[in-house]
């Protein structure tokens, strides 16, 4: 049973990790977007950032378990095959690149619209606000926002079990519910709150160094 | 020299800015004051192209702002200063690299011995050497201020502008960063314009304002001269009131200057005519380092001649109240 569970719980740490690097790295470019677009932006423009927003919205109104199975084609394509843990980061992604586009989005925003007159009274560019200002001024807002992508990304790594992903949550199901094993429910919920206890603390920690 | 012609400005339908013109001399502390919503901060954000405007033309040292040529609008910018009613300080960079910041703007090094030296020296002026490394969260409203002058400082401007800067602060702050703002108009021969609706930061500092109201320059000059014997419109500014005054008789309001302070006119000209008066409503105030007053009086009817031509004579201004409210 142990080694189940500690098969398991790193599986659940690999989907996790790679899926919100991926999600991180490619949400905040939307995020940016967003951000520069806005009607309060650097360079307004209604037409990208209403469509943009549009787009985001659609993603993030799928549950995840359909989006799973709907972009089993495209898991295929990247990914080689559309079963298994490595194929599981997939869809964890493309669900997690638009929730993270938003929280990006809305911590950027956050930025004090008085700093970012000043930095233009002194003669910064439209680059140097973005990145002396925005995101220098945003790095805890969007830290506190990757901590809790992570926490609903093992939730989330929990239905990867559907396509083979396995994972914590995936044996918890098969062995645990499915077979009678009650002790596989415990132990796997217990690793489970631990994890997202460890993250959300180290996230408050850092959050604390960074503001 | 900063030169506004005619400037006008509008947000959609709601004209800001109706044709104001001023000039600015080299080094001089300016001023201009008037309610919120009198297009102060507007005006002050077209002289350094925070905002575009609609008609007229602004000139610094014979340049026009213009923000269609970001080029030259940034030249300029790095000639003006600029310091905010809420700091406006990056609440994650601490005291030496918010100081730093608009260099980096300018791919100035900020480490190097010499940019070290001009960075410590600037938190020096402003007195916060012992705080070089605090975050903005752990300094006090007044301190905020001091770090956000010396930032303005950093990329040696010679224009220094002013928006509301003493507006969050209280008193006895406002009074420090007042003079504050003057050594450095003395020491670095800084021109320095003032936009507040604070009174109290025009008379202590400022040499020329301009009252604004409704987008317009009303009244421009010294302050003692706009404030001592005011237009209606800068009294209702003022929210000064002469007090209740007897409805029979005759009320004369004096205005003493700096020249004419010195002597007792008032018992003077009793003992000289031989009349009886009473004194209704005074005021003293102070402005930078000169002391101005004003005076109403209550005579007799019949008297009135003779104590305006003896007002004259000892050249005191002077004007007789009608109806007052």
């Amino acid at each position: 049973m142990w080694t189940n569970i500690i098969n398991a719980s790193v599986q659940t740490l690999y989907m996790v990790f790679w899926s919100t690097l991926f999600s991180v790295l490619l949400g905040f470019i939307p995020a940016v977007v967003l951000t520069l677009t806005a009607p309060d932006g650097l360079k307004p423009n209604k037409a990208v950032y209403e469509i943009l927003s549009f787009i985001v919205n659609v993603f993030r109104s799928f549950p995840f378990i359909i989006l799973l199975v709907i972009i089993i084609p495209f898991t295929r394509f990247i990914a080689g095959k559309s079963i298994g843990t490595t194929a599981a980061i997939v869809p964890l992604t493309v669900s997690a690149i638009p929730y993270i586009a938003r929280v990006f989005e809305t911590s950027l925003r956050e930025t004090d619209r008085g700093v970012i007159e000043a930095a233009r009274s002194f003669g910064a560019s439209d680059w140097q606000i973005l990145f002396r200002v925005y995101i220098k001024e945003s790095i805890p807002r969007m830290l506190n926002g990757i901590i809790l992508l992570i926490i609903s990304l093992i939730g989330y790594s929990a239905m990867a079990g559907t396509v083979g992903g396995g994972g914590l949550g995936d044996i918890a199901i098969r062995y645990g519910y499915q077979a009678y094993n009650t002790e596989y429910l415990i132990y796997c919920s217990i690793i489970l709150i631990v994890f997202v206890q460890l993250i959300q603390m180290a996230g408050n920690y850092i959050f604390r160094k960074l503001s | 020299m900063i030169e506004l012609k005619n400037v006008q400005k509008s947000f959609a339908d709601l004209q800001v800015l109706n044709g104001v013109s001023m000039t600015i001399q080299d080094h001089e502390i300016y001023g201009i004051i008037g309610q919120s919503g009198a297009g102060k901060s507007t005006l002050l954000r077209c002289i350094n192209g925070l905002e575009s405007y609609n008609g007229g033309e602004i000139l610094v040292d014979g340049e026009p702002v213009s923000v269609h040529d970001r080029q030259s609008l940034r030249q300029l910018q790095k000639k003006m200063g600029m310091i905010f009613q809420n700091f406006n300080l990056l609440n994650r960079l601490d005291v030496y690299d918010n100081v730093a910041l608009p260099m980096k703007f300018w791919g100035m090094k900020t480490k190097t011995p010499e940019a070290k030296k001009k960075i410590e020296g600037l938190i020096e002026l402003v007195g916060l050497s012992d705080k070089i490394h605090a975050r903005p969260r752990e300094l006090s409203g007044g301190q905020k201020q001091r770090v956000a002058i010396a930032r303005a400082l950093v990329l040696d401007p010679e224009i220094l502008l002013c928006d509301e800067a003493t507006s969050a602060l209280d008193p006895a702050i406002t009074r420090e960063i007042l003079s504050l703002l003057q050594e450095i108009n003395r020491k670095m021969g800084l021109t320095i314009i003032v936009v507040t609706h604070q009174m109290e930061v025009v008379k202590q500092i400022c040499e020329r304002v301009s009252f604004l109201k409704g987008g317009s320059v009303l009244a421009e000059g010294k302050p003692e001269e706009l404030f001592v014997r005011p237009i209606p419109e800068v009294k209702q500014f003022l929210q000064e009131e002469s007090g209740h005054l007897p409805s029979d008789g005759v009320n004369i309001q004096l205005f003493f200057t700096n020249e004419s302070s010195d002597e007792p006119v008032i018992t003077m000209m009793a003992r000289e005519l031989g009349i009886d008066f009473s004194i209704c409503w005074a005021k003293l105030e102070d402005f930078r380092s000169s002391i101005f007053g004003s005076l109403v009086i209550n005579i007799h009817a019949e008297d009135q001649q003779k104590v305006c031509g003896y007002l004259d004579e000892k050249k005191v201004l002077w004007e007789v109240l009608n109806d007052v409210d």
